[in-house]
């Protein structure tokens, strides 16, 4: 095995004692809560979103027991809209985007050759804003309404005419909550990306997770206000009788369906992109050979994000819009599935010529590839306007979404779990209990989500409490509930493999793999300081063809190298902050804000909007000259 | 003949190349995203139109221009007040540049000040939940109305920053940064314009 990783590493215990100092997070309380590292901060963030995807889980999995046998009673109708709607947003909005963010804010350094991220403080806030507004949203069960429109919300059920409680509020108030949270982490990894590569690491060197992190954050950055500006109209219309989405006083009920929508479907490549990008690390790892047309792929990923923003409108084939626009979306939607299939191709064409290795990662890799496909299929169906006409709200749609999304990024999610735990905690999941959990969840789920295509096409649809006995639906539901509980025991056993490795694991080491990528030059789990000398590189796999160099040392403070946009050009040093506790404070005022705003107290809003404002202010206060000619 | 002292290259230093600081780039992307929104609220105002036949709906004034036109010179004036006194900051001139923010921050206010005087008019004869038009003209002017009230704060915090003496003259990102956004909020202050009170004179 290379050990080109060793000439990052640093002998000399003096210079390592004086980098530890400089990186470690103090064991204080008030560090804890206001931590910077960037690998503490992506832990937790991977941890809290598996949270959030047990109970989406959970929610899940009372659904399909209600759904088991016809005319079933387990959950009242109103209970079952709370459930799918909470299963929907908590899955798209507090599950797959926030862990794909994880493993950025997580990777995205280590896989640079840099020591943190851009602004390692709003990360912290970043962090917190997404937990709280969660939490926010969750607590809509205490007081028995959470939202109950489905996950895209549509106006003007969401209106206070039809939806007078504050089922919908939760909703509202949580997302704009977290788009702030979504939005700054985006900043955050794009300048990461952009601004701070390891010398030597041009544009054309950028490994490809890093492609696909940095799509998604523009793509963030681009569709995010959309949403933003719908949620703003609806607060007002539930507010403050606003008339926005009310045809009676000029307003349409399509401008709510048009901005979500154009925020949404980016959406779905958000949720998705930063998966492939995994794929694409795992499988060259895994088939001990570069990855077939790198700049293909990396062109791919872009196109994917550009003409993701032109396609929104096959979310509404059945709105009644004129024929030309239909048309358009509908030739644009299928173009989406050329950059796709050149990212699958390139996969299978990396495996077909490399000698493989089918480990754990592996598996989940080539389910992914298995899974994407079928639901790009169906998703190419779902474009033929004709064809959709048919399948809109059935079950056929929520076959085709749980494939590209479950069986696509949440497959390649697993992967990743597989193969970045031992990077980020010392030690080896178990192979066996790995591969018990990678053959229960690959069959449960496809037990549990083929039979929807064909409760879909016998005119099952969604959202719907029950079914009647007798329309040939009574046997692929209970399939489809068998499977996926038995898809749920299988995340089961992957959690008992996760944490019966931590205690009993075998030590990793810090290239188990043998992979290419710079975070397998770091120990494992990596430093505080991440690398003892910033690594200078020279290949795009610098760990399988010596294309790694010790650079400069950056010792005297907490220093990270900015480096020039394309080339990477070491450029200047830049001085790390510490913790503060003013990033949770904000974070906090900004829940109570919107806390608050919910339970209609405006002033109390205006009052806690101005501690936010005031504590950001405290936060981004400079030091003086003085200290910082000290520190530097 | 020997060339003008001026022109011999070893007089001057080499200039360091201008390198942008990692904080700037948070501004140009927040900005960014800021943009994205506005861009959305806007095309909110065109669909609403289009879906009405008449817009303003009928019943409804065409915004007049007085008012937005002061409101308009307040702003564009703001920004070439900053730029300068911007300049002036960086050529050492701290006082100058304090007298030029104060005058930056008044003339935003002034903005502020013509905008409720507009809204206590307007709202007598329109109120929000009048009209969908009605609605989307508060949310746009009301946002961007915000905005303006966000930038003067920034610059208020710079300003008291700098006099605190927290601001080196060699990087002074926050002052460049409070800038760039007070630039762009004016800047989209002229689309909003041009949209809101202007297009309703061409159709």
């Amino acid at each position: 095995m290379s050990a080109v990783g060793d000439v990052l590493r640093e002998a000399d215990p003096e210079r390592i004692a004086q980098l530890e100092s400089l990186w470690r997070t103090p064991r204080t309380v008030a560090a804890w809560l206001a931590v910077v590292d960037h690998k503490k901060l992506g832990i937790r963030y991977v941890i809290t979103s598996f949270v959030f995807f047990a109970a989406g889980g959970i929610e899940a999995a009372i659904m399909r027991a209600q759904l088991a046998r016809p005319d079933l009673r387990l959950v009242t109708p109103d209970a079952f809209n709370q459930l799918f709607t909470m299963h929907g947003t908590t899955m798209m909005f507090l599950f797959i985007q926030p862990v794909l963010s994880g493993f950025s804010f997580y990777l995205v350094p280590l896989m640079i050759g840099a020591r943190e991220l851009a602004y390692p403080r709003l990360n912290n806030f970043s962090y917190y804003a997404f937990l709280l507004a969660g939490l926010l949203m969750y607590a809509s069960f205490l007081v028995g309404q959470a939202p109950n429109a489905g996950w895209f919300n549509y106006a003007p059920l969401t209106g206070p005419l039809f939806n007078s409680g504050i089922n919908i509020d939760f909703y509202t108030l949580g997302l704009l909550f977290l788009g702030i949270s979504t939005t700054v982490g985006a900043i955050n990894v794009i300048v990461t990306i952009l601004t701070m590569r390891a010398p030597g690491m041009s544009i054309d060197r950028m490994p490809l997770l890093l492609w696909s992190s940095l799509t998604m954050s523009v793509l963030v950055v681009f569709a995010m206000p959309a949403l933003t500006v719908a949620l703003v109209m609806l607060t007002l219309v539930r507010h403050w009788n606003f008339v926005f989405f009310d045809p009676r006083f000029g307003g349409s009920p399509l401008l709510w369906q048009h901005l979500f929508w154009i925020f949404g479907h980016p959406w779905v490549y958000i949720a998705f992109l930063p998966a492939t990008g995994m794929l694409s690390m795992i499988i060259p790892t895994f088939s001990r050979r570069p990855m077939v047309g790198h700049s293909f792929i990396a062109l791919a990923t872009v196109m994917t994000g550009l003409i993701g923003f032109g396609v929104w409108v096959h979310h509404m084939f059945a709105t009644g819009l004129p024929q030309l626009s239909i048309s358009f979306f509908s030739a644009a939607s299928m173009t989406v599935s050329i950059p796709s299939a050149i990212q699958i191709i390139a996969w299978i064409v990396t495996m077909w010529h490399g000698r493989v290795v089918f480990a754990t990662p592996l598996l989940f890799a080539i389910a992914f590839i298995v899974q994407f496909v079928i639901g790009g299929i169906s998703g190419v169906m779902t474009a033929v306007v004709p064809f959709d006409w048919q399948a809109t709200d059935t079950y056929f749609v929520v076959a085709h979404i749980h494939y590209v999304l479950a069986g696509g990024t949440l497959f390649g999610v697993l992967a990743a779990i597989h193969y970045w735990y031992p990077k980020m905690f010392g030690y080896m999941m178990s192979e066996r209990i790995g591969k018990v959990g990678f053959w229960l969840s690959f069959i449960g789920f496809n037990v549990g989500f083929f039979p929807m295509h064909i409760a879909g096409l016998l005119g099952m649809s969604r959202r719907v409490y029950t079914y009647p006995s007798g329309f040939g639906l009574d046997a692929s539901n209970l399939t489809s509930t068998i499977g996926v509980y038995v898809f749920a025991l299988g995340l089961i056993v992957m959690l008992w493999n996760a944490v019966q490795s931590r205690i009993a694991g075998v030590p990793a080491g810090p290239n188990p793999w043998g992979a290419s990528t710079l975070e397998w030059a770091t120990a494992s789990p990596p430093d505080h300081f991440n690398f003892a000398r910033i690594p200078v590189v020279v290949s795009r796999e610098p760990l399988w063809d010596d294309g790694v160099l010790p650079g400069p040392a950056f010792d005297a403070a907490r220093l990270s190298p900015r480096t020039s946009v394309l080339d990477a050009e070491l450029e200047q040093d830049i001085l790390m902050p510490h913790e503060n506790l003013m990033t949770v404070v904000a974070s906090l005022a900004m829940l109570a804000t919107f806390a608050t705003l919910l339970l209609r107290w405006n002033w109390a809003a205006a009052a806690c909007g101005i501690v936010t404002l005031l504590s950001v202010a405290r936060w981004m206060w400079p030091l003086s000259t003085r200290v910082m000619e000290a520190e530097a | 003949m020997t060339a003008p002292a001026y022109r011999d290259s070893r007089l001057l230093p080499p200039a360091r190349i201008a390198h942008r600081e990692v904080g700037y780039w948070a501004m140009v992307l927040f900005c960014i995203t800021e943009a994205m929104l506005f861009a959305y609220l806007l095309s909110s105002y065109f669909y609403l139109g289009v879906s009405n036949a008449f817009w303003p709906p009928a019943g409804v004034e065409r915004p007049t221009l007085e008012k937005p036109l002061f409101m308009t010179a307040c702003l564009v004036s703001s920004s070439i007040v900053l730029f300068f006194s911007e300049r002036a900051r960086e050529r050492g001139n701290k006082s100058r540049y304090l007298i030029g923010l104060v005058v930056t921050i008044l003339l935003g206010l002034g903005f502020l000040v013509l905008m409720g005087l507009e809204y206590r008019e307007k709202l007598q004869h329109m109120p929000p939940r009048a009209h969908a038009y009605a609605s989307i003209f508060y949310l746009i002017t009301g946002f961007h109305g915000s905005h303006v009230a966000f930038g003067l704060l920034m610059l208020c915090w710079t300003g008291f920053a700098d006099l605190r003496g927290r601001l080196s003259v060699e990087s002074p990102l926050a002052v460049k940064n409070s800038a760039f956004y007070w630039h762009f909020v004016d800047a989209v202050w002229i689309v909003i314009l041009t949209c809101l009170y202007l297009s309703p004179r061409w159709y």
